[in-house]
């Protein structure tokens, strides 16, 4: 269907279906636009609907074609996707992007920002976009690769743009995971133009990955003229990949943090993904060595068992304990335990807290030597004070 | 035959269009909070005499048929039924049927809500046999209504407006059929055991006082004493045993599911902070939940709140769940005091359970009572298919004007000391805070806090409630703000469906005066 040109169709609809449209459209020689909407919506939008959908046709260019259309509730920005995705696989509109109304940019995210928790969202699911910055993670990552089927690439990608624009994604540090090279540089021409935050680099083995996104990234910022930072975090799923972790998270100015992917890492080795993580515990100490070596965060992967809590927090805590600072959680109940695990616990604060004091006093006074009560404190681990107090500020964990 | 009039309308107290005669019989407009002050005295059922039943209390009769010609069952007459049973029940419809096969017709079907698995009812009505339907309409019913369909109009009231309405006189139920899970052959009727065990029978107890004629059906026949008797068989008139009063698995359902949309999750975990940070979570409090998705969720979530403070509650009314059963077996509680039963964990608790109490819509609900156990609860959370600015609700129409819900205990329970809406701030795109609901429900008055997962609204009537939230975490912002943001994200202000000026249905205030119309949908 989508190979022949001229008639082609995006999105999804029927009773299981919420907050998506699906778009058949078939382009006509003459004669006009004739657009049949069928819209749970209808009392209340369906004028709004038909308005927008000939505003982005004639924005693409399209003036002679036949539109259905059967709406379950989509927003705004999805139906416009949806309309550009169907015309660009019916050959239509080439060249042309329709952009939603965006909503202010958020401003651009620190480098060394916290990133506790990143909420996975599929990329071709609208109906996640829009509340998932409510339940608070520090990161919301709108996903193109493994959660979106090879199908519906093109489509996904139009969806994650325009929500890029047109979501508020509150305080979230706004990531994309883009698919796998070469996909993932087509990814990027879409993508980059709306100001992602981070873009996450799936099945990275070397350096060279990392340079050609940042290269890509580059060029399209270029041609937009876009200043604002977009940081990377290379994700690393593969034997290789973890022997090349210091050198990869070298390799470009823009990495701030670099991650693990288990699922693919343990089938990489032809182990079996267990609980309490064993098979991957060499890969995942690496990484930490080797992302504190560069000088970046180091990050964990997802814990894949939405209903266990009690083994997310058990994971996270350990995780903690290893070095990591952060990991990815594939549903939002795991965001408060992963922010729980993450957050230094009353006790390291008040020691924190007198550390820096004894600190603070030492230098008011010209000392040369720290002490605490009757021990003398190192320098580093004064400096490990005054992160872990910067941590817990930021978390909100103290004023 | 009383063919739906073209009434009169008039404008109440509310600024609502209401007409002024509904089924022939003349209405008082809603005149305002606690405005209408009713005189006279309580309507009463004929008296009997021992001597006109059977000495060894034997009621029984063959069937249904045969006890509804015994009543003297004849045209024009109001026949009442329970929904104890919810969508499992097979009584009503078998009564409704039963008369039609006696010939009768312009009936008036009052029950105290309808299912889907009633939608028979339509071809009655179609028939003739049935002119209207006083009592909850939905789904195929609800679509026949407002499509201007039935004769007669619909008049909707909540549990305790029903029993304010039989005991006022306004109804005048001719025949009562009750479905009993277990009976004896005197009539005493009890619901929380036998196969069709659904818990409490509260809503037949007024029907078993005023109407003229009851009759009890039941598929679990005991010899007399049928203990403990919900129902007093000293006022049934007869008793038919049948094999199935229902389907037991519509009856109650087996596990009472939790919503698993992170979304309404955290509506309900913000409704549980909500009353831990009021204050409203304190030894000896008391709220009432019911059965939806975000009920459940609230619950489960404060009770950990309530394990992690050490507060116990005094009672508790539902709805009945699991989760209000695992309250009162964890101690959490010490009452469940229940109007109706929902999950085989509530049938359970309530057979064995003393703590466990059935209640009726006069105790709970009654507003032309001397008070109501309504009023007397800390907090109560309940759902919304629409909210305006004022926070007037409304929980019967879509926003299309179709109507979608029964009113059930929801306007009573606005009378508590804390009323919350738990809702989503839209559906589908469709925004649920409004310029204007499309049915009035309920007054903004009453309606003290909207929690969505975009943010808590408090009424500006309550500074009480802002005031004992100021310095929490909870995301507190005026109502305005989160129905401005929504538009925002639906991309505008919804348009205004079209629609008649013909009156289909009326939602009654619970003091029996005119609260709102519903219209005939085009």
């Amino acid at each position: 269907m989508h190979d022949r040109a001229l008639v082609a169709e995006a999105g999804r609809s029927g009773p299981e279906v919420r907050s998506d449209v699906r778009v058949r459209i078939e382009a006509r020689e003459h004669g006009a636009i004739e657009i049949e909407l069928h819209s749970r919506v209808e009392p209340y939008y369906g004028d709004s609907i038909r308005r927008q959908a000939e505003s982005v046709l004639e924005e693409l260019g399209i003036r002679y074609a036949d539109v259905q259309m059967e709406d379950e509730g989509a927003l705004p920005f999805v139906i416009s996707a949806r309309i550009e995705a169907a015309a660009r696989r019916a050959g239509l509109g080439q060249g042309t992007r329709v952009l939603p109304d965006g909503v202010t940019l958020p401003p651009a995210s620190a480098r060394d920002r916290i990133r506790r928790s990143r909420l996975y969202v599929p990329g071709s699911e609208p109906k996640y976009f829009i509340n998932a910055a409510l339940h608070g993670p520090d990161a919301v990552i709108l996903d193109l690769e493994d959660s979106v089927h090879p199908g519906e690439k093109d489509t996904a990608r139009l969806l994650v743009r325009n929500a890029l624009r047109a979501v508020d994604f509150l305080d979230c540090e706004r990531m994309v995971r883009i698919n796998q090279l070469p996909m993932g540089l087509e990814d990027l021409d879409e993508i980059v133009p709306e100001s992602p935050d981070l873009i996450l680099i799936p099945k990275t083995e070397t350096p060279d990955h990392v340079i050609a996104v940042e290269k890509r990234i580059a060029e399209v910022k270029g041609d937009y003229g876009i200043t604002r930072p977009t940081w990377l975090m290379p994700i690393l799923e593969t034997a290789l990949g973890i022997e090349n972790a210091f050198f990869i998270a070298k390799a470009s100015e823009k990495t701030v943090a670099i991650t693990i992917g288990l699922e693919d890492y343990t089938a990489d080795l032809g182990v079996v993904k267990t609980r309490s993580g064993n098979e991957s515990l060499f890969a995942r100490q690496r990484l930490v060595n080797a992302a504190h070596a560069a000088g970046v965060q180091a990050i964990d992967s997802v814990f894949g068992d939405l209903g266990d809590l009690e083994g997310l927090r058990a994971w996270a805590a350990n995780s903690r304990a290893l070095g990591f600072e952060g990991m990815g959680c594939v549903h939002p109940l795991h965001i408060p335990v992963i922010h729980e695990a993450f957050a230094p616990t009353s006790v390291e604060i008040d020691r924190a807290r007198k550390i820096v004091a004894a600190y603070d006093d030492a230098q008011a006074r010209g000392l040369a030597v720290v002490s605490l009560g009757s021990k003398m404190i190192d320098l580093p681990v004064v400096q490990r004070a005054l992160k872990l107090m910067a941590r817990a500020q930021a978390m909100g964990l103290v004023y | 035959m009383p063919v739906a009039e073209k009434a009169e309308l008039i404008t109440n107290a509310a600024g609502r269009v209401v007409p002024e005669t509904v089924n022939g019989r003349h209405q008082l407009p809603y005149m305002g909070l606690g405005k209408y002050h009713p005189s006279g005295r309580k309507a009463s059922a004929p008296i009997r005499t021992a001597a006109d039943y059977p000495a060894n209390g034997d009621k029984v009769v063959p069937d249904l048929e045969t006890a509804l010609r015994k009543c003297g069952l004849r045209d024009g007459m109001v026949l009442s039924s329970h929904h104890h049973l919810r969508d499992g029940d097979t009584v009503a419809l078998a009564m409704l049927q039963a008369a039609a096969k006696i010939g009768v017709k312009d009936l008036m079907w009052f029950p105290s809500a309808s299912f889907p698995s009633q939608k028979g009812a339509i071809e009655l009505m179609q028939a003739g046999v049935i002119d209207h339907i006083e009592g909850s309409l939905n789904g195929p019913l609800g679509d026949y209504c407002t499509q201007g369909k039935m004769r007669g109009m619909g008049v909707l009231r909540s549990h305790g407006g029903r029993w304010q309405a039989i005991q006022d006189g306004e109804v005048r139920i001719d025949i009562a059929v009750i479905a009993a899970p277990t009976a004896d052959p005197f009539g005493n009727c009890d619901g929380s055991h036998g196969k069709s065990a659904c818990g409490s029978l509260g809503f037949a107890l007024g029907d078993s006082i005023y109407a003229d004629h009851v009759i009890v059906v039941t598929d679990n026949l005991v010899p007399f004493p049928c203990v403990p008797w919900q129902i007093q068989g000293n006022n049934v008139d007869y008793v038919v045993q049948v094999n199935s009063i229902g389907d037991p698995s519509k009856i109650v359902s087996g596990t009472t599911q939790i919503t698993r949309s992170p979304d309404r999750l955290r509506v309900a975990e913000l409704v549980a902070r909500f009353l831990r940070d009021a204050g409203i979570m304190r030894n000896g409090f008391s709220f009432q939940a019911g059965a939806g998705g975000i009920a459940l969720a609230f619950v489960s979530y404060l009770r950990q709140m309530m394990k992690d403070s050490g507060v116990k509650a005094r009672f508790v009314r539902g709805g009945s769940t699991k989760y209000l059963v695992e309250l009162l077996e964890e101690g959490l509680t010490d009452y469940i005091l229940d109007g109706q039963t929902f999950d085989i964990d509530g049938v359970r608790s309530m057979a064995a359970n003393p703590g466990h109490v059935a209640t009726s819509p006069f105790t709970s609900y009654n507003y032309h009572g001397k008070g109501n156990f309504a009023s007397m609860i800390d907090a109560v959370v309940l759902g919304a298919t629409e909210v305006d600015a004022n926070f007037n609700a409304n929980v019967v129409t879509h926003s299309d004007g179709r109507l979608l819900h029964g009113i059930g205990g929801w306007q009573n329970c606005l009378a508590s000391k804390c009323t919350i809406l738990a809702v989503p701030s839209f559906r589908d795109r469709i925004p649920v805070i409004v310029d204007e609901v499309t049915t009035l429900c309920g007054p903004g008055e009453l309606i003290d806090v909207v929690v969505t997962e975009r943010g808590i609204a408090i009424n500006p009537l309550r500074e009480d409630l802002r005031n004992a939230v100021k310095g929490s975490k909870l995301p507190i912002r005026p109502l305005r703000e989160i129905q401005e943001e929504v538009e925002r994200i639906c991309g505008g202000k919804p348009s205004h469906p079209k629609r008649s000026d013909r009156a289909v249905a009326v939602v009654k205030w619970v003091d029996g005066t005119l609260l709102d119309s519903v219209w005939q949908v085009i």
